[in-house]
């Protein structure tokens, strides 16, 4: 049965990161796409110059059939969380709802409603409304990443709840704390930053391939210059974003750091591992090297953590084990005082269940004294608490190495457009198109260091995901996975079909 | 104001509120319907055509009343949400597959190299339509027949048979009611087009096509309604919330509460109203009557299943692991948040409404498909 469950959690697992995957290949483009849709569109209506609005339609058709796939793998998103984590649903139902709520209502049907208009509304609308429309499109996007990305923040930094053992499920508290914790803004600016910075990449890249096929270069270096403009304003924001995004990690998620990092046993001035080569047979605990080859700057990483290059940064085995000279409690004793958490919490279910109050209240007493560690007790073993340590290292380091590279790229398209001779590096035309698919690496890497790194948890240090899935068969999920993966994978190579048509035919037919 | 509202209240306003949101959606399903009468309504690819972009203006906003239906649902009574997505869980994915499968197609259909074919996509929508609402359908029809599951003491859900929510089309009751949404849907859908197509042969068919799907709806909208008013209902006590079998129970509910009466009747009047209008006094506004009469029978059904001392979800496994309007939604507090929340509605509404206005100014014709400025678009 055990073996049931666990096979069960990780299929739903596998199939709940396979759509994320599939709809952040899309989502991006949605956020960033829009509001370049919308400057081209503006530039149109303001010189009122024909030229502007062709190049407005070119960009918005590629838009539209990268929406709609969008739309298709977030609905599966959205019912995922009840069909295979219904446990997780019920226990975060409370908290989530009123974000969802406020996305429903207010970011999706301003995204459906004015659509319409955007696509079909160039006849129909005054040129003003179809603007606005447009502008809409953008806000609605990105609005609607707003809620999702409060309630992931949640996820990844829980705060302004309470658990009601009655219920047995967290209850919000305040809304405003949840709606606006550091970690929610954290994540919605550098989510969408960074989806401003992909989709700057992606035009960036079709353009980069007009010019080396010496089509439409007109559109191209306009393109390339209104991408480049944004994109180099998103990368900045994103690296500065990120350094707090890490300070934010250091303190709510300390072991997620220690990944990152692949940094075992704490220390201070701990160093930052520029690149390297992990030792995939380490285990916490053992003597074995962290890395077969490393590159390091020391220091670097307390910097990042605490704002001081002396500080001490915990490792992964601080971490498992206790340091009590540096006064962390480890997921070891973690686990016994959770173990005790749920141990009570059961016998104050069955004591109110047979109405013996004075039995409830001892179970509840007890239990309070050590809810804190309730999640920790859903674990056996100390080392469940670390995330894979290789697939964070290597994903945050690419994803960092690549975010470097990206605004060197905007500059040299500025330079050189400022020029005027922008067309003439053939060189730089194929580093635009390399990079749209390096955007995309980029992108998908920030997220599997956002929940790789959170693992083993659901909600980080309360709800384990072995508990939050829904107890279903493993062959049920195991069929729906492959059923998605067929079904996303059959769509996505319509949709690069479709797209690589519509370029090839480009803004004049 | 809304902070000093009882949680009582606020339970039943948010079952207000899903219900209506509900209904809207179930009145946005005339896409669906519009989707599944391209195979028998078009004479030929223009027509088809014709009939996919008039569909193709809304089926975002269907989607997304859909998508709202289910988070006003995993908001406010998040019992519901873990239990019958996660105990019913294939009846749900395969009616998200046909969204899926709909969501690409408008866009994808006619676009040149779309890989699968302009057919598949048409077949996509046909399921989405068909087979999609029939789900649906179904699942509404277990918030009167019940389902086989039970909660632990921390509310995880064990569903009782290994079919996860596909035994519900083994009930006569379920499908029935499945069978009635998609021909209510494929009536609406040809309404639809009657309003907002202007092509004189399609709109004839059309019209002929709104009377055929109403007859075929009322044998199972008979059944439906048969059973409704002779089946046992889930009552709940309300001094102790203790869920018993009630013979006749929502016939009672009918009678207890006399306005869901009027609604539905005057909801399956006006419907009929908007089909007669359509088909036989040559009116092409008929779809605001079935529109506004299907939000009505939505209303009432969705009042049947969860007011007057009634389990909306009910268990057949184990009665007290029922779920109530009451023991299944979110805290007073986040209900109170999700309240001044909803107080938003009305501007959304206007919108929306503003947005439709402007579109839907000007019926869509062939030329606007073939040589408008948007023809590059077009689904």
């Amino acid at each position: 049965m055990g073996n049931e469950i666990l096979s069960t959690v990780n299929w739903s697992r596998a199939q709940f990161a396979m759509t994320a995957m599939y709809h952040w290949i899309f989502v991006p483009l949605t956020l960033g796409l829009s509001f370049l849709i919308a400057f081209f569109e503006s530039i149109y209506v303001k010189t009122g110059d024909e030229s502007w609005k062709k190049l407005t339609k070119f960009w918005m058709t590629l838009f539209g059939i990268n929406f709609a796939i969008g739309v298709a793998t977030g609905i599966i998103m959205e019912f995922q969380f009840g069909t295979n984590w219904s446990n997780y649903s019920w226990m975060v139902g409370d908290i989530f709802g009123a974000p969802l709520a406020v996305e429903g209502i207010f970011a999706f049907f301003l995204e459906a409603t004015f659509f319409a208009v955007m696509f079909f509304g160039w006849e129909r609308a005054t040129k003003g409304f179809h603007l606005f429309s447009t502008w809409m499109v953008a806000f609605g996007s990105n609005l609607s990443a707003v809620w999702i990305l409060v309630a992931n923040g949640w996820m990844q930094n829980p705060t302004a709840m309470a658990f009601n053992p009655d219920k047995a499920r967290f209850e919000m508290q305040n809304f405003f704390d949840v709606a606006l914790s550091p970690t929610a803004v954290q994540k919605f600016t550098h989510t969408t930053g960074s989806a401003f910075l992909l989709s700057s990449l992606f035009v960036m890249g079709i353009s980069g391939l007009f010019l080396l096929q010496k089509r439409h270069q007109l559109l191209a270096q306009r393109s390339m210059v209104v991408a480049a403009v944004l994109g180099l304003i998103s990368s900045v924001f994103v690296a500065f974003n990120g350094d707090e995004s890490a300070f934010h990690i250091a303190h709510r998620q300390p072991m997620k750091l220690a990944a990152m990092e692949g940094l075992y046993d704490g220390q201070e001035k701990a160093p930052i591992v520029l690149m390297g080569i992990i030792n995939a047979n380490k285990k916490p605990g053992d003597n074995l090297p962290a890395f077969h080859q490393e590159v390091k700057v020391p220091g670097m990483l307390s910097l990042l953590a605490n704002r001081d290059f002396g500080s001490f940064v915990p490792g992964v085995n601080d971490l498992v084990y206790g340091n009590p000279e540096r006064k962390i409690v480890g997921a070891q004793q973690r686990i016994a005082s959770g173990k005790i958490a749920v141990a009570e919490l059961t016998r104050y279910k069955n004591a109110k269940k047979s109405g013996d109050e004075v039995g409830a209240a001892q179970a509840l007493a007890l239990f309070n004294q050590h809810k804190d560690n309730l999640g920790y007790g859903y674990l056996n073993d100390p080392a469940e608490a670390v995330p894979p340590v290789a697939l964070t290292f290597y994903a945050f380091h690419i994803m960092i190495a690549l975010g470097s590279l990206f605004p060197i790229i905007f500059i040299a398209v500025l330079w050189f457009a400022y020029r005027g001779t922008l067309a003439s590096h053939r060189w730089l035309s194929w580093v635009c198109f390399a990079c749209l698919f390096l955007g995309y690496v980029a992108s998908q890497a920030g997220w599997v260091v956002a929940e790789v790194g959170r693992q083993p948890w659901a909600i980080q240090g309360l709800l384990p995901v072995g508990v939050a899935g829904t107890a279903i068969a493993a062959a049920s999920v195991k069929t729906t996975f492959f059923i998605f993966l067929t079904l996303f994978t059959a769509l996505l190579i319509a949709e690069i079909g479709i797209m690589v048509k519509q370029i090839k035919i480009g803004p004049e037919a | 104001m809304i902070g000093n509202l009882d949680i009582t209240v606020l339970q039943q306003l948010w079952w207000l509120i899903a219900s209506v949101v509900g209904s809207l959606f179930l009145m946005l399903t005339f896409v669906q319907g519009g989707q599944t009468l391209i195979f028998t309504l078009a004479n030929s690819e223009e027509e088809k055509s014709l009939i996919i972009n008039a569909m193709g203006r809304k089926w975002e906003l269907t989607f997304t009343t859909l998508v709202l239906f289910g988070g006003a649902l995993f908001a406010a009574f998040p019992l519901f949400y873990a239990t019958s997505f996660g105990g019913a869980y294939w009846v749900w994915m395969l009616i998200l597959f046909t969204f899926v499968m709909q969501a690409v197609s408008y866009e994808y259909r006619k676009k040149p190299n779309n890989v699968l074919g302009a057919r598949t996509y048409e077949i996509f929508m046909f399921l989405n339509g068909s087979v999609g609402i029939l789900l649906i359908g179904a699942a509404v029809g277990t918030f009167f027949t019940g389902s086989r599951f039970s909660l632990s003491m921390f509310n995880q859900v064990t569903w009782g048979t290994p079919y996860h929510g596909l035994e519900a089309a083994l009930n006569y009751f379920n499908v029935a009611f499945g069978l009635f949404l998609v021909f209510l849907a494929r009536t609406l859908g040809a309404m639809y087009i009657v309003s907002h197509v202007n092509h004189e042969p399609l709109v004839a068919r059309a019209r002929k096509a709104c009377l055929i799907n109403l007859v075929l709806a009322l044998p199972f909208l008979l059944t439906v309604l048969y059973g409704l008013l002779t089946m046992s209902g889930f009552a709940v006590d309300p001094a102790t919330g203790k869920i018993a079998l009630e013979q006749g129970k929502y016939l009672h509910n009918l009678l207890g509460m006399p306005v869901v009466l009027v609604l539905l009747l005057a909801g399956l009047l006006l419907v009929i109203y908007g089909v007669v209008a359509t088909a036989f006094l040559g009116k092409n506004r008929g779809i605001w009557f079935g529109g506004l009469g299907t939000v009505l029978v939505g209303l009432a059904v969705f009042s049947l299943a969860g007011y007057h001392n009634t389990a909306f979800y009910p268990s057949l496994t184990d009665l007290q692991s029922s779920l109530t309007i009451y023991n299944a939604s979110s805290s007073k507090f986040t209900l109170t948040v999700m309240s001044y929340v909803a107080l938003g509605v009305p501007f959304v509404l206007a919108y929306v409404a503003y947005v439709w206005r402007v579109m839907d100014s000007k019926q869509l014709t062939l030329a606007e498909l073939t040589t408008g400025e948007d023809a590059r678009k077009m689904y």
